[in-house]
């Protein structure tokens, strides 16, 4: 089998690396060194498939001018498991730092958050469904086809947007009284 | 009967994308995940029933024949994990649902639990199914996921605070995992598990003890095998007590199984014998004795976790049939047992305010049912005849001194002494949260006590909340079930011997996979670029 060397001391180092980040304390480290050692082992894969060739797929090119496509594929694959993985590390390492700046008003804090979201939740399927209400009032009009309603619509389109200025109202309450990165990481 | 093993994994992702976009129909969200679960169930029976008569279920996803596109294998012991494990997260489930009905749905206030369950079980599911590494590999990764989501649920300091060490520790043996399935495809050209198993042997003695060792290592982690268990204890009692009971029964088995299935195919020479042995032996002691320390009843429920997968190693590093069958046994009664235990344990915390020992007490009397259920469960996890803890073990012990080496008497005097350990840490539990009037646990002085450690996450609260009667029902057929398994210990045994006789020789699953052969193979492979190197 034979590999790039380049690559291989590419791996090396990456794998070097992450391991050694991986073994600080804070939270965003120990994430960038699962990212170095999780590359390095899409890398290792990657020389799994041996000599270089040409594109597997194309049909003219002879079996022993191609290269190996399933390394490729598994690649493809691990890529995407550590990219949905870091996305979910990324929140848990937001909400780690969010309860450290709080302390133990943490978790009484957050219920008080959560029931707020839960209320926005509310609010905007109640608007959506009043919004799908006119809709349909509008479109069975349509059918009746009759135009004296125009003042009923009217009634709906206004008390929309007094529902969604309280929202956001609501959302910059708890906006405010998030922590502000400038308070710094302790 | 093809049909039904791709059905199997599907079914739960179907439940999970419907239950997701029902958010907010909290109802509609428990019929749907019920019977996708209660529908894996009986589908997996049907399986495990056509399996055993007409041999092994093949799939070739897609019509691409085995070594280029992924192959589902449904064998004996694939079919008796998928039955067991349906059968658990079904009862785990509705024990759940009864929970949330009592709690308002307060304790389990998102509508992410459902969907990420159904993930889970998918992800279960296709790791057992998988004739393919890779496809194992996705099948962890699927059930590890949802199991990040489920141990951090509701976002609590301390829940996010396990959860990390748990999350990093796992993708270390996922890292590991994947590495080993690199090398395996540089040194085989393959990740389909039945051409691995015909390659493997070729292979020069020092590259096969790379990849087994880096295999075992990665599968270690999962298993919570010792020196590999630490993160455990600290991580599964955190979690909501349905959850810590379905990762209980079934998350470390499944790295219990991957081990099985690898070493039994890809090693039949059984050349890892000597060090799973010692790490089975240390596995047993050191994992009870962190049990015996323990004031907290899910704390000590999982250090007996960690060191009951020593008997499993312990017949896996045996290797005859005889043994692997026994081991097949003990992973089915361990998963029912250890099951029922955590949920006793979540029925132990609504009713006495606490799990942990120092400040429970007079509970034979304030919930004698729960008492009954704890006691019996405990008993039959302690090994005492004729439970089929019992049986397993005595299975376990027989094969070993058929075979008869220094270092299996030594391991079975282990093994009987972690249950007899087993057994008192148990006990101890029974006399003081059970068998101690509720008057005498202030000021209460004895040497039974003395030595307990304190959950360092406890924060000496009482907090008693009802049970509902779903809760009870689920835990008492969950027990019924284990009950069940002592009194049918002859037919069932008669089947994972049948199952053992499968995966005996590697030679039966290459030729389920590949009947025609894997003569014409080995040209074709364009992956086969290995013969200049690895050799």
């Amino acid at each position: 089998m034979s590999a790039s060397l380049t690559l291989v001391i590419l791996m090396a180092v990456m794998y070097a690396a992450g391991v050694y980040v991986m073994l600080e304390r804070s939270l965003t480290r120990v994430l960038i060194g699962f990212l170095l050692v999780g590359n390095a082992t899409n890398l290792l894969i990657f020389i799994m498939s041996g000599r270089p060739g040409s594109s597997p797929i194309v049909t003219d090119t002879s079996a022993a001018d191609m290269v190996d496509p399933i390394p490729q594929v598994l690649m493809l694959t691990a890529i995407v498991i550590n990219f949905g993985i870091t996305a979910l590390l990324l929140a848990l390492i937001y909400r780690s730092w969010w309860l450290a700046q709080l302390g133990d008003e943490g978790d009484t804090l957050t219920d008080e958050h959560a029931a707020e979201s839960a209320d926005e939740a509310d609010a905007t399927f109640r608007s959506s469904s009043d919004d799908d209400d006119a809709i349909a009032e509008s479109l069975d009009e349509l059918e009746r086809g009759d135009g004296a309603t125009s003042d009923e619509d009217t009634t709906n389109h206004a008390a929309n947007p007094a529902r969604s200025a309280d929202a956001v109202g609501r959302a910059g309450a708890s906006a405010r009284k998030a922590p502000g990165p400038d308070r710094g990481n302790r | 009967m093809t049909a039904l093993v791709p059905l199997i994994v599907c079914l739960p992702l179907l439940g999970a994308a419907i239950t997701l976009m029902l958010g907010q129909r909290r109802r509609l969200q428990v019929i749907v995940s019920v019977t996708s679960l209660a529908a894996a169930t009986v589908m997996s029976a049907v399986l495990l029933a056509l399996v055993d008569q007409i041999g092994p279920a093949v799939v070739q996803v897609g019509g691409w024949e085995a070594p280029w596109g992924i192959v589902l294998v449904v064998d004996r012991l694939s079919a008796i994990m998928l039955l067991i494990s349906a059968l658990m997260l079904l009862g785990v489930l509705l024990f759940a649902v009864g929970q949330g009905i009592v709690d308002g749905d307060t304790e389990a206030p998102v509508s992410i639990f459902h969907p990420t369950y159904l993930v889970l079980a998918a992800g279960l599911f296709n790791a057992f199914v998988a004739g393919d590494l890779f496809s194992m590999y996705v099948g962890f990764e699927m059930l590890l996921s949802a199991s990040y989501v489920l141990l951090t649920l509701g976002g609590t300091g301390a829940r996010i605070r396990v959860g990390i060490t748990y999350i990093v520790v796992s993708l270390v043996s996922s890292l590991l995992f994947l590495s080993a399935i690199a090398l395996i495809y540089g040194a085989t050209g393959t990740v389909t598990l039945a051409l691995i198993a015909e390659r493997m042997p070729d292979l020069p003695g020092d590259i096969q003890l790379i990849l087994g060792l880096l295999l075992l290592i990665a599968f270690g982690v999962k298993a919570a095998v010792f020196p590999m268990s630490f993160w455990l204890p600290d991580s599964y009692p955190t979690a909501p007590a349905p959850v810590t009971a379905v990762f209980a029964g079934l998350l470390t088995k499944v790295g219990v199984y991957a081990i099985l299935r690898t070493q039994t195919l890809f090693f039949p020479d059984n050349q890892f014998s000597r060090p799973l042995m010692v790490v089975a032996a240390l596995t047993l002691i050191v994992g009870i004795l962190g049990a015996l320390a323990q004031a907290d009843i899910k704390r000590l429920l999982s250090f007996t976790l960690v060191s009951h997968i020593g008997y499993m190693l312990f017949g896996i590093a045996i290797g005859t049939p005889l043994a692997i069958a026994a081991t097949i046994f003990y992973v089915v009664h361990h998963i029912t047992v250890q099951t029922t235990l955590f949920l006793a344990a979540g029925l132990i915390d609504r009713v006495g305010g606490t799990t942990s020992l120092s400040r429970l007490g007079g509970l034979l009397k304030s919930a004698p049912l729960v008492a009954v259920l704890f006691f019996l469960a405990a008993l039959n996890l302690g090994g005492i005849p004729p439970f089929s803890g019992f049986l397993g073990k005595i299975a376990l012990f027989q094969a070993g001194t058929i075979v008869g080496e220094p270092i299996i008497y030594v391991l079975i005097a282990v093994g009987a002494l972690t249950s007899l350990l087993t057994l008192y840490a148990l006990a101890r539990a029974w006399n003081l949260a059970f068998w101690r009037p509720k008057q005498q646990v202030k000021n209460y002085t004895s040497s039974m006590s003395a030595s307990l450690v304190e959950d360092p996450q406890d924060e000496g609260i009482v907090l008693k909340k009802t049970v509902s009667p779903l809760m009870v029902g689920t835990t008492a057929s969950m027990l019924v079930l284990t009950l069940g398994l002592t009194i049918f210990a002859g037919p069932i045994f008669d089947l994972t011997t049948r199952a053992a006789g499968n995966i005996g020789s590697p030679s039966t699953y290459i030729d389920a996979v590949f009947p025609n052969g894997t003569g014409s193979i080995a040209e074709s492979n364009v992956g086969t670029n290995f013969e200049g190197g690895a050799r």
